[in-house]
């Protein structure tokens, strides 16, 4: 298959950027979308002209390193990650563009390269449960309803991709701090902490620079581990129970 | 000279609490005081470091990742083994050691196993108490599946993300300590060097992959948490980025690295398509508890439509040649036999690599929703990279490299025979043997950090009290002058291949002569065509750019630039090992059957290379395995 691409090209985190063509040549149908630009990499490098900086790592949908935007579309077509684009869902002959993802939260740093620290600092602010190594009673002391883990387990899913950020015009992370939010909240260990939990990333968040929620639902579209919309809603009734308890002086 | 392990006194199952009743202490004032440097952030690094941070340690973690929490661990799917016996099916500590021992062909330290197996009940109620959501059944209570090679139901699971859900609760306990200010974390951050001081490792030099910019941190001990080296094989199920480059550079300043032949090929993977490929998936061997594995008997029934082919006319081979295993018989047995199939000229799919694993009889037996709800996530990947929906015709698989047993030569501390420098993890080369039972490499990463390293590490940190070593030792200046030369190096051959074709060449000739079936004429070709690759690679190689910012071409060529070595030398160990055992098959050592045979008068030791320079043929040490409670036994799954 053949290609014609356009591909975000910055020198680094300081220098604009432009979008460069390069053609995309005898590409494989079975061939994955990065496995695509790893073969016009290697054409680049043989005019000498330096390869287009992505980042990648599993290449089996799970890490949550890739971050490109294809098409307007962060991750590109289908749900999956870019790693799991293959591409014969184009059609031959297609231009195709690519980008970073983008988000305020998420600057540039070189071609497709972006930092997400955000997340790992929104994640710093309350996603854990407080548990010493080697304090632990017994995994089956407390039942917990294999409706609860089932849900539970829907919204610890999060790969922390950021393609929710990206696809959201407020660029807010709320899919993401909902997931972490939800999964935590509904386990029995991770309830003492609820009310902490949500104040704090949910101001990391806004710290960060990500945005709010408006109810686009662009990121549930985009999210390549299937977390539901709807958490964002169980996020804000926790953020608010929280911030009255605040409020009205209790300890949280 | 022989590495001397360490291992307690006393009876085997005692010698852990003995152990630990006799361990030096560090006090809570004191542990402020040492600064610990970790290497890699998956399941093991992770762990040790929130682990170590809680008790007061002031931790310093790398990873080359962007965030810690994409370590490959996350991409684990099938489960962690326990001895926790919920299914009351006769499951014991002792029983998950003995299979662990048998598993890895006896291979391994019996007190290592043994410790595994005594942790591995607190490991579950860690996580469970992290909030790891395993899998439940209706009473609320966790579910248990059997799992390739296992007897008893004792592996615990989350879907087909375990992986994916340890690492994250390893990763929400490094965060909490991250944000108490207990542990400084650097991803994007490469380790490059080990800093040796006094004979003892003090600290490690590091490249920022965003900025370039190489530095030292020094340390009071480092602990090598950075993985295995299954990419030397180009094509694996690795992550792109694994390598071996932190191990190997330790080696290459004096720690033995012990079994580097032991690799393991992962029986269930989607099969080859093309030479442009860059992964193989793997897809859970859990697949194989409802899966049937077959090819056809004859050789012109390969083409066909698989529904095409009656019942009669499919070698179910599994079941046939190991009864009581059938599917599940252990990953290196499996592997081998799909690989003989397709030698035999019956393998199925692109270039005869492949054999089918069928879901119709389970479909039947269990209906569609529940395999669904087993394996609902499997099918769809395999869906999305070959186009086939595995509801209706039967999975191709075939395998590939997956984990490696060997690595860093450990005694029962952890620690290697530099002293200071620990390793843990699939890093480490110790409980695994020629040969890892499925769901037992998430339950030694996390042993390792969160119960095994907290006790042990006192050993060491207690013959250091006042002997903080100075970050402006020139030690470190040294060695970070050493660093730039080599990454300069690399960018001034100015040839014209670029890395990843040496990378695949180097694969390639590891695949066909390291691989599932080894000779001495095979190896020896091998080490002589690495070296030609190695020398062409120092002539040749294609680097655009600087070392200054972001430039993944000369993180890679660094990573390359390592296996080139490191392959010959998995060459050396496969080729002094005169027999088979688990994963490691010696064509001239099998029994008339094909099953591998081992050489226990011989060969019961660990090999734990000795580095002796550039281009030096390495010295090979070895650790005798002594047996005190297993009896060593064939091996047999029929």
């Amino acid at each position: 298959m053949k290609f014609h691409l356009k591909v975000w090209r910055q020198k680094d985190a300081k220098a604009p950027g432009t979008l460069e063509s390069y053609e995309a040549d005898n590409i494989p149908a079975d061939a994955s979308f990065l496995e695509m630009l790893d073969i016009v990499n290697a054409n680049l490098t043989g005019k000498n002209i330096e390869p287009i900086q992505f980042d990648s790592d599993c290449r089996e949908g799970i890490c949550g390193t890739c971050s490109l935007t294809i098409n307007g579309v962060p991750h590109g077509p289908g749900r999956g990650t870019t790693c799991q684009v293959y591409m014969r869902k184009f059609n031959d002959g297609d231009t195709i563009t690519i980008e970073p993802f983008r988000a305020d939260a998420f600057p540039v740093q070189r071609d497709l390269v972006v930092n997400r620290g955000a997340f790992d600092r929104v994640m710093q602010a309350g996603g854990y449960i407080s548990e010493r190594c080697g304090s632990a009673p017994d995994a089956n002391s407390v039942p917990i309803s294999k409706v609860i883990a089932d849900e539970a387990m829907d919204a610890a899913a999060c790969i922390g991709c950021g393609a929710c950020a990206a696809a959201c015009p407020n660029g807010s992370a709320m899919l993401f701090v909902s997931a972490k939010v939800t999964h935590l909240g509904l386990l029995p260990q991770g309830k003492p902490e609820n009310a902490r939990r949500v104040l704090g990333m949910v101001r990391q968040m806004d710290e960060e620079g990500f945005g709010n929620c408006s109810n686009y639902y662009a990121c549930e579209a985009v999210c390549p581990a299937s977390v539901p919309a709807a958490f964002i809603g169980r996020l804000n009734r926790e953020f608010t129970a929280a911030s009255v308890k605040e409020i009205i002086g209790m300890n949280v | 000279m022989t590495p001397d392990a360490h291992i307690p006194s006393g009876p085997l199952d005692e010698k852990w609490t003995t152990y630990k009743n006799n361990a030096n202490l560090v006090s809570p004032a004191n542990k402020r005081k040492f600064d610990i440097i970790i290497v890699g952030s998956g399941l093991a690094g992770a762990s040790a470091a929130s682990t170590l941070a809680e008790q007061g340690y002031n931790v310093k973690c790398f990873c080359y990742q962007d965030s810690p929490r994409r370590a490959h661990s996350i991409a684990a799917q099938g489960g962690i083994n326990a001895a926790k016996n919920y299914q009351n099916d006769g499951d014991s500590a002792y029983r998950l050691f003995y299979d662990t021992i048998k598993g890895g062909d006896f291979r391994s330290r019996e007190a290592n196993v043994h410790r595994l197996a005594e942790v591995s009940n607190h490991i579950i109620d860690q996580c469970v108490a992290k909030g790891v959501p395993f899998a439940r059944e209706y009473g609320g209570l966790l579910d248990n599946r059997s799992f390739g090679g296992a007897q008893v139901s004792r592996t615990f699971y989350a879907r087909g993300q375990t992986g994916q859900q340890l690492l994250l609760g390893a990763y929400s306990g490094l965060s909490q300590q991250i944000a108490r200010g207990s542990v400084k974390m650097y991803p994007k951050t490469e380790m490059l060097d080990l800093v040796l001081i006094d004979g003892h490792a003090k600290g490690i030099v590091v490249r920022d992959l965003t900025t370039g910019e190489i530095s030292s941190h020094a340390g009071d001990a480092v602990l090598l948490c950075s993985g295995g080296y299954g990419n030397v094989f180009y094509l694996s199920t690795n992550a792109r980025g694994c390598n071996v480059t932190a191990t190997f550079r330790a080696y290459k300043r004096g720690a033995f690295f012990a079994n580097p032949c032991f690799t393991q090929i992962h029986p269930t993977c989607i099969p080859v398509s093309g030479d442009y490929q860059s992964k193989l998936t793997l897809m859970s061997e859990s697949l194989r508890n409802d899966g049937r594995i077959w090819s056809p008997k004859r050789k012109e029934d390969c083409g066909k439509e698989p529904s095409q082919i009656p019942e009669d006319a499919r070698d179910y081979f599994l079941e046939r040649k190991y009864p009581s295993y059938g599917n599940l018989a252990p990953r290196d047995i499996s592997s081998r036999s799909a690989k003989e199939v397709c030698d035999e000229g019956r393998g199925v799919g692109p270039g005869g690599l492949g054999v089918y694993l069928d879901f119709s009889d389970a479909i039947k037996r269990l209906g569609r929703k529940t395999i669904e709800e087993r394996y609902g996530n499997l099918f769809e990947m395999y869906q999305n990279i070959t186009g086939e929906n595995a509801y209706e015709r039967p999975m191709r698989i075939y395998p590939a490299v997956h984990y490696t047993m060997g690595g860093l030569w450990v005694d029962y501390n952890l620690m290697s025979n530099i002293p200071g420098l620990h390793v843990l993890g699939e890093a480490n080369f110790s409980d695994h043997g020629a040969n890892r039972l499925g769901a037992s490499a998430l339950m030694q990463g996390l042993a390792d950090g969160y119960f095994v390293i907290p006790y042990t590490l006192g050993n060491y940190m207690t013959s250091q009290f006042g002997k903080k070593v100075d970050p402006k030792h020139p030690a470190f200046a040294k060695t970070i002058e050493e660093t730039k030369e080599k990454v300069q190096k690399l960018l001034d051959i100015k040839g014209n291949r670029t890395v990843d074709s040496f990378h695949r060449e180097l694969g390639l000739i590891m695949w066909d002569y390291c691989g599932m079936a080894r000779s001495e004429d095979g190896l020896n070709l091998a080490i002589d065509k690495i070296q030609k690759l190695r020398a062409e690679f120092w002539k040749n190689l294609k680097i655009l750019g600087t070392p200054d910012g972001i430039n993944m071409e000369l993180e890679r060529a660094g990573r390359v630039a390592d296996f080139l070595e490191f392959g010959e030398l998995m060459c050396r160990d496969a080729l002094t090992r005169n027999e088979s055992c688990g994963g490691h098959f010696r064509t001239e050592y099998q029994t008339p059957e094909g099953e591998a045979l081992r050489n226990d008068d011989e060969y019961a030791f660990v090999s734990a290379w000795e580095y002796q320079g550039e281009n030096q043929i390495p010295t090979l040490n070895k650790e005798p395995l002594v047996y005190e409670k297993v009896k060593l036994a064939t091996r047999s799954y029929k």
